[in-house]
């Protein structure tokens, strides 16, 4: 199993029967492989559609069925299309149960920094500050670090999402709970000790006496 | 039973330096037609409003590489190297604006809004600027309404009083941006007698948009 695998099944640990979910592009998509048996859940996609299924086979894809990032899709059995002000109303109204998105920093207040490298990368926020604005239950699904360093800092150095604080950020090495009074450790990645994540953590942990290892399902 | 245009018409009515709001999720329901009839006629120094610039080759993706455009309003660029290259080349403007925001904005300039309130944006470089209002304890940012001066939309049928249908995430921003600029153009991949499209089933009504594209050949 690799990194990002590990990190979107540990994520799918995260969904609940009947609820609405939205995937950020990216590693967060592999999180729908992973639904626990016997969940019904309703994904997402802020380009206009709620229910949205897998994929269709070669050859019988519909070029006006797409996810955000402009790939085909399939539709499950009720779902639902509308336009983006509808979309942005279930998003920011409080409709949405979760997102699951990507991001490049996370620091000790919880904030969450994904959509732009001044002068570098800027790729624009598209619906994430909405999502991180709007969602009940916002989680970050990410590596621990880039290039050698960690993106969970005590303080962002790029510009925030939001003024939010997340929810869980889901990392290959860690489950960390940001809490008013800072980053809670909650459980550590199979064969990763608790010294080693505080290692490869920029920013202070709060360490619990048992941090248990990550429930990654069952299945394949 | 009403005329339409040819694509080339559109695009000459279409002067250089216009503000344009275009319909599309990474070029998913743009109207692919008008915007090729812009390039033809070498369109200089648009406006474009857009959920994105869709990707090299495609959709607003074929504006930005022929040099069309000056400004970009919009959410999201990362599909688009090209644009992201203009911008740091300043060749290109982009203001960045999230995405549910250019939603309302839209809505607010087609409704007859003096602006939205919204959380989003609060704390961001998005709310440089921008007035907060508290309303029952809590704080908004104050967005203002968006207009343009033409739309163009992409349908899936229109009829021959210009009503419009919409197909599954082809809608988007179609139905928001018909009522948010002085002139609708749309295209629609179904020319259909009237009564072919039952009133529920209409999404744009045919009395807010200007002119129709002939049939695709």
């Amino acid at each position: 199993m690799d990194a990002k695998e590990m990190i979107a099944r540990r994520a799918a640990q995260e969904l609940r029967d009947r609820t609405l979910v939205n995937l950020g592009i990216g590693l967060p998509t592999l999180v729908a492989r992973f639904v626990p048996p016997g969940l019904h859940v309703a994904f997402q996609s802020e380009n206009g559609i709620l229910g949205f299924g897998a994929r269709p086979p070669e050859g019988m894809e519909d070029p006006n069925l797409t996810d955000a990032g402009g790939g085909f899709i399939g539709a499950e059995p009720g779902a639902a299309s509308f336009d983006s002000a509808m979309s942005f109303a279930l998003i920011r109204g409080g409709h949405l149960d979760m997102t699951v998105l990507g991001g490049l920093q996370v620091d000790a207040a919880g904030r969450l920094a994904n959509w732009m490298v001044p002068g570098q990368l800027v790729p624009g926020m598209g619906g994430a500050m909405d999502l991180v604005t709007g969602a009940r239950r916002v989680i970050i699904a990410m590596q621990h670090a880039a290039r050698g360093e960690s993106k969970i800092v005590p303080r962002l150095s790029l510009p925030p999402t939001a003024e939010r604080r997340v929810d869980l950020v889901i990392t290959d090495l860690a489950v960390i709970e940001p809490t008013p009074d800072g980053l809670l450790l909650r459980e550590c990645a199979p064969g990763i000790s608790v010294a080693e994540i505080v290692a490869a953590t920029a920013a202070p942990l709060i360490i619990p006496d048992v941090v248990p290892d990550m429930p990654l399902g069952g299945g394949r | 039973m009403r005329k339409s245009i040819s694509a080339a018409e559109a695009a000459a009515m279409i002067p250089d330096g216009a503000r344009l709001m275009i319909a599309g999720f990474v070029a998913v329901g743009s109207p692919e037609r008008i915007i090729d009839a812009l390039v033809a006629r070498s369109a200089r120094g648009l406006t474009v409003i857009a959920n994105d610039t869709a990707r090299p080759g495609l959709g607003i993706g074929k504006l930005i590489e022929a040099g069309c455009v000056a400004r970009a309003i919009v959410s999201h660029i990362g599909t688009n190297p090209v644009t992201q290259r203009k911008m740091l080349a300043g060749e290109v403007e982009v203001e960045l604006v999230p995405q549910g925001t250019l939603a309302e904005r839209v809505r607010a300039g087609g409704a007859g809004l003096g602006g939205v309130l919204t959380p989003t944006g609060l704390g961001t470089l998005v709310a440089e600027g921008k007035q907060v209002i508290e309303v029952e304890g809590r704080p908004y940012l104050l967005e203002a309404p968006l207009r343009a001066d033409f739309a163009l939309l992409h349908a899936q049928e229109a009829d021959h009083e210009f009503n419009l249908t919409y197909r599954l995430t082809a809608t988007n921003f179609n139905p928001i941006m018909a009522l948010a600029a002085d002139c609708v153009i749309a295209e629609a991949m179904e020319t259909v007698p009237v009564g072919v499209i039952p009133p529920d089933a209409v999404r744009t009504p045919g009395l807010l948009v200007d002119h129709l594209l002939e049939r695709m050949h």
